[in-house]
């Protein structure tokens, strides 16, 4: 019989009288691809630690492969076959892959002495089961996302894994890699490993995984064979509301651009660009990794500068070569990566909304005005629909989504005529993101031109009247989104492979 | 003023704590020597004492702010009174008349300023152009420093400043030690800069996250430039003192000083990783070492019994801030 | 990585090399024997010192308290070897200093590793405790009567010739400590767990703490460890200096860690080697010997520490700035 390697009853947990998972029940067969499914705070890491044995459970039953547990720590887990890969990986950027895949076993085999042979020959082996050829002598810092992920599932297979748990492990990859991915996922469940797949990208769950089980507010609240889901159903599950869909259109008049390039090049990254962004427009700019986004996006925004071609604003030439140019010339960027280019994260939420900003409050002398301050950040809140207790509180302190709104406050406080985002939607749950684009909808309506940088092509085709295609650093397609198919975009995505 | 005295009474709960210390300390000196601790003569000698280190802590916290460190301090410091006091042995004619020597005096405070802002200004380009760890980057200059001052002075004191130069050191105004009011007016122009301006924020900001700080626009570079020159500045001005005070200027001079910067700092509640701290919390933690060192000096206790209390008084400070943090958190 | 360390330490070599050419083609005295041989044997207390040094940045922390730690466990030791008017092997002597050297540091890991304190502040914190400690209650004068067993640890030379003047020189046994030590260094860094430990902590230390790693084990593994040669390294210098005087080596904690950086450590963790360590001792002995013989008084010392130090480090961050863009 086919057993069930995870099986959870009715799982309780609280934290300082909060509830946090209440009647969790959940199960993973084994060689099944189980996905858990729902927004950030839903109590998916919560459940996650539960069975990797981090938190104990305060009611309810664990049951590993037919074995119940009163108490779970991770030894038993890990030795039940349940490995975790977290988002970060756990790797060690400073040793080689060989050390990184063996380096757990020769502390749990006890030796004192290292066998540089032995480490390498366990690394081939681990390196073999996943079918993947990787050489063992580089560092991991030297390789791609991609590769280290490659690493972080070799090891957890070779430490006998019988499921393998993956928090949100597309996140930083691109089209190519997660399609890799999957087949290794696929491969691993014919030699009988599972995986939980935990994630909140809903094409992904139903392009890869068997059964899903979606959690909202702690609970299950739904849950089943992947088959019986479709994209609604799961987004009204996570969310609990109906999220409609309607394309932006524009409708604005074709005059000056408020932004405007010609042939503009960065050696080694793109070359010849004509990018327009009119009033009230919502451009998407996508690509594969390595395709110039990036850099364009950085370029536009002076972190590093293009070094041939011209750029207009509102028609007048300007030229940018540093943040503080762009910045004066009213162009906004929202990072990609929130966390380390976005946030202060143990700075008070005033702070993270007026860091740029503080410059205009200031009376005499250069003292600011905290009157003010105030007033603008309540205002801010208001309008971008942050919610907290206190601008004192450290933003660490909220959600992924009222982050992301805050960084956007910030950006459009400077009073920014063009709004550049990169991956503006990276890491928030399904929630926020509508709220996040029907508030870049709303600024569009201002008159403010948007260009969105992403590889989220549902979100491009959504909310972009227009959508450029870049590939080797240059614009190969221009489409407009009115009756644009999502597969027809893909496809030619997909050509670029 | 907001010195934030506020902060303390809601709950900066590290600071609270170091006050209630500092007070307990005050209050066991009173109570073990009575005739000496708690007399006008013995507050007059330790507002004499302390504002040297209290200024290089206030420097040593800008640092530490942005997430750095400036072990040059001292050296900067040191090449500044050294500097200052050629001036008065070697230029200054002697018996000059009383007008020109306050010229001179007046000239030698401005050296120092631009030595110490010099001095800073090299620091704030190794770590903010060529993107050298401050630790290392100041770990080089201070050893610069110190080294030209060994190489201008072979090693020796330079002694022989005019008398009025001694009143920067050894002066009161209004009862008040001229040192002390130096430190009081650095400590409200520091709590002004730090909670109430653009750039002092930016420090928070930057020592919070640098790679947001830039994304964000704020000019990390130039912000750094200036903080680790208004550092050398006060260094330079610290170095004034010390030379005034001791009549005295050599190139090893208060070397202890630099360690007990960053413990000062550390006590006052500053965060070694950056973005948070007070200009109060370096006043409190300088007074609490303060106490302690002139209680022993009193009770007989030698120099370096001061060091050992200071080294576990330091240690004892940290085990309980996290004990409380613990608590907090649980 | 690793092809580009031992890169750095080729160019480490060749700027020693370079160096050494420099100074010995404008004054021969640079070749001579005399010269050579005391070099190495100057380089011996800072090269034990720094093995600890490296250790400790490897792990991802630092320690200012080694030179505080070095002081205290020799001049206990010969305090009280003179007290009991000791005769026997000189192993006796070294073993005590190490063991005391090794309680300090075992008492550095005990503060990390429970109450999770930086590194920085703790050993700033320890050494002046410990500094306090041993000149208020132990004793503030020098002692230079060293037991017979030190003095003639001192005079050993494992090799010795006598110059056309008469006098005679010799290669000091000391050097062999140094070298004994650090082929153990690099054998525990390279081909022991603990030491592979030591770098994944220094890489990564939450994914240590994941991948099961000891982690408390491997702190007080190292800052006991950096104890133990920083009592041994104490030792050897008064034995060699023929005198216990408690203010000695003030300051040597930040020439050690300028020695270990120029050798390649990051001071983020997880890189270096014992090799390019021992050639950072080295260029940083090799100036301050070799001031005098160019002509450039030994005034110039820290001048020249200074300039050498900010160039490398200046040099290094701008190439890894570079590489990373």
């Amino acid at each position: 019989m086919s057993g069930e390697i995870v099986n959870l009853t009715e799982i309780e947990k609280s934290f300082g009288g909060v509830q946090v998972l209440s009647k969790v029940s959940l199960s993973v067969k084994e060689g099944e691809i189980c996905c858990l499914a729902g927004e950030n705070g839903c109590g998916k890491s919560t459940l996650i630690k539960i069975i990797s044995g981090v938190y104990s459970h305060d009611g309810g039953q664990i049951a590993l492969n037919g074995r119940t547990y009163p108490r779970l720590n991770p030894i038993d887990s890990i030795r039940e076959g349940i490995q975790v890969i977290y988002q970060d990986f756990s790797l060690f950027p400073n040793l080689t892959v060989a050390e990184n895949l063996a380096l757990s076993d020769q502390v749990e085999s006890g030796r004192a002495i290292v066998s540089w042979e032995r480490m390498r020959r366990i690394a081939g082996e681990s390196l073999a089961m996943i079918g993947i050829e990787m050489d063992p002598d580089k560092t991991v810092e030297e390789l791609p996302v991609s590769g280290k992920q490659l690493v972080a599932i070799a090891r957890a297979v070779y430490c006998n894994a019988r499921l393998i748990i993956m928090d949100e492990p597309t996140t930083t990859l691109t089209q190519k890699e997660i399609d890799s991915l999957f087949t290794l996922i696929r491969n691993l469940k014919e030699k009988g490993i599972s995986t939980l797949f935990v994630s909140h990208k809903i094409r992904e769950m139903l392009d890869i995984t068997e059964k899903i089980t979606i959690m909202r507010n702690g609970r299950v609240v739904a849950g089943g064979d992947t088959g019986e889901f479709d994209e609604i159903k799961i987004t009204q599950a996570m969310t609990g509301r109906d999220i409609g869909g309607e394309r932006f259109h524009w409708s604005g008049v074709d005059e000056e651009p408020l932004l405007r390039t010609e042939k503009l090049s960065r050696r080694g990254a793109f070359s010849d660009i004509d990018l327009t962004v009119r009033s009230g427009e919502i451009v998407g700019i996508t690509g594969l990794l390595g395709s110039g986004r990036t850099e364009l996006a950085l370029a536009l925004f002076g972190r590093s500068p293009a070094d041939g071609g011209k750029i207009f604003r509102s028609g007048m030439e300007v030229v940018i070569r540093s943040i503080q140019d762009a910045m004066e010339n009213g162009i906004a960027y929202v990072p990609e990566d929130r966390l380390t280019e976005g946030l202060f994260l143990e700075q008070s939420i005033e702070r993270n909304l007026f860091a740029n900003t503080y410059k205009k409050f200031e009376r005499f002398a250069g003292l600011l005005d905290f009157k003010k301050i105030r007033a603008a950040a309540d205002k801010a809140m208001d309008d971008y629909g942050i919610v907290s207790p206190d601008i004192a509180l450290p933003v660490r302190s909220l959600s992924g989504g009222n982050q992301q709104r805050v960084v956007l406050a910030r950006w459009m406080s400077t009073g920014a005529e063009v709004l550049i985002l990169n991956g503006p939607t990276v890491g928030v749950d399904v929630g926020s993101k509508f709220e996040i684009h029907k508030k870049l909808r709303e600024i569009a309506e201002r008159g403010v031109g948007i260009l969105i940088f992403s590889d989220d092509i549902q979100e491009l085709i959504m909310n972009c009247n227009r959508i450029l295609v870049i590939h080797k650093g240059r614009f190969t397609d221009e489409l407009q989104s009115d009756c644009l198919k999502e597969h027809d975009l893909i496809d030619r995505l997909n050509a670029y492979r | 003023m907001n010195f934030g005295f506020g902060k303390i009474a809601k709950g900066e709960g590290n600071i609270r704590q170091l006050s209630f210390i500092t007070l307990c300390t005050f209050i066991l000196m009173c109570w073990l020597l009575p005739d000496t601790f708690l007399t006008v003569r013995n507050f007059r000698s330790m507002s004499f004492q302390f504002p040297e280190l209290g200024i290089l802590s206030l420097a040593m916290m800008l640092a530490m702010l942005t997430g750095g460190i400036d072990l040059s301090l001292v050296g900067i410091a040191n090449l500044a009174s050294i500097l200052g006091a050629f001036v008065f042995v070697k230029i200054m004619p002697p018996d000059s008349p009383e007008g020109v020597v306050l010229v001179y005096i007046a000239g030698v405070v401005a050296l120092a300023v631009f030595v110490g802002m010099s001095c800073g200004l090299l620091n704030g380009f190794l770590i903010s152009r060529l993107n050298v760890p401050p630790i290392l980057a100041t770990l080089g200059t201070m050893q610069l420093y110190t080294g030209i001052a060994i190489v201008l002075t072979k090693g020796a004191a330079v002694i022989g400043f005019p008398a009025r130069y001694s009143v920067i050191g050894n002066g009161s105004v209004a009862g008040f030690g001229v040192p002390l009011i130096i430190f009081i007016l650095l400590l409200t122009a520091f709590t002004v800069l730090l909670r109430k301006t653009n750039f002092g924020i930016n420090l928070y900001l930057i020592g919070s996250n640098a790679k947001a700080a830039l994304f964000s626009g704020i000019k990390v570079g130039k912000v750094l430039m200036i903080s680790y020159m208004i550092g050398g500045l006060m260094a330079g001005l610290a170095g004034l003192i010390m030379s005034s005070r001791t009549n005295g200027a050599k190139a090893d001079y208060g070397t202890s000083y630099i360690l007990q910067s960053i413990l000062v700092a550390v006590l006052g509640g500053v965060k070694p990783t950056g973005g948070s701290g007070y200009a109060i919390g370096i006043l409190i933690a300088v007074l609490a070492l303060q106490f302690l060192s002139s209680g022993f000096s009193m009770l007989r206790f030698s120099n370096f019994a001061k060091e050992f209390v200071w080294g576990v008084f330091l240690l004892a400070i940290m085990i309980v801030n996290y004990f409380t943090n613990e608590r907090n958190k649980s | 990585m690793d092809k580009i360390l031992r890169k750095n330490e080729f160019w480490l070599f060749c700027i020693l090399l370079l160096m050494a050419f420099i100074v010995g083609g404008s004054n021969d005295a640079f070749w001579s024997r005399t010269n050579l041989f005391s070099l190495f044997k100057s380089s011996v207390v800072m090269g034990i010192f720094a093995l600890g040094v490296l250790l400790v940045i490897v792990s991802g922390g630092i320690d200012i308290s080694f030179p505080a730690f070095a002081v205290f466990s020799f001049y206990i030791t010969v305090k009280y070897l003179l007290y009991i008017k000791f005769t026997g092997p000189v192993v006796i002597p070294f073993a005590m200093s190490m063991a005391i050297g090794t309680l300090l540091g075992l008492m550095n890991a005990f503060l990390i590793s429970t109450f999770k304190l930086i590194p920085l502040i703790v050993t700033l914190g320890t050494g002046s405790a410990v500094t306090g400690f041993l000149r208020a209650f132990v004793g503030t004068g020098t002692l230079s009567n060293l037991p017979q067993p030190l003095i003639d640890f001192s005079r050993w030379n494992i090799y010795t010739e006598t110059l056309s003047d008469g006098s005679v020189i010799g290669f000091s046994g000391s050097f062999l400590i140094l070298i004994a030590l650090s082929l153990a260094v690099a054998f525990v860094l390279r081909r022991t767990t603990l030491g592979r430990g030591v770098y994944a902590m220094g890489g990564d230390l939450t994914a240590a703490v994941r991948a099961g790693l000891p982690v408390p084990k491997l702190y007080y593994f190292t800052y006991g460890l950096v104890g133990a040669l920083a009592g041994t390294a104490g030792i050897v210098h008064c034995s060699l200096i023929r005198l216990a005087n408690p203010r000695d080596l003030e300051g040597a904690e930040m020439e050690v860690i300028a020695a270990v950086v120029l050798g390649g450590a990051s001071l983020t963790g997880g890189k270096g080697t014992v090799s390019g360590t021992i050639l950072g001792v080295f260029l940083i002995v090799l100036i301050k010997g070799s001031l005098i013989l160019v002509g450039i008084p030994t005034d110039w010392q820290k001048v020249a520490i200074g300039v050498v130090l900010i160039t490398a480090t200046a040099l290094t961050a701008y190439r890894s700035s570079k590489g990373g863009r």
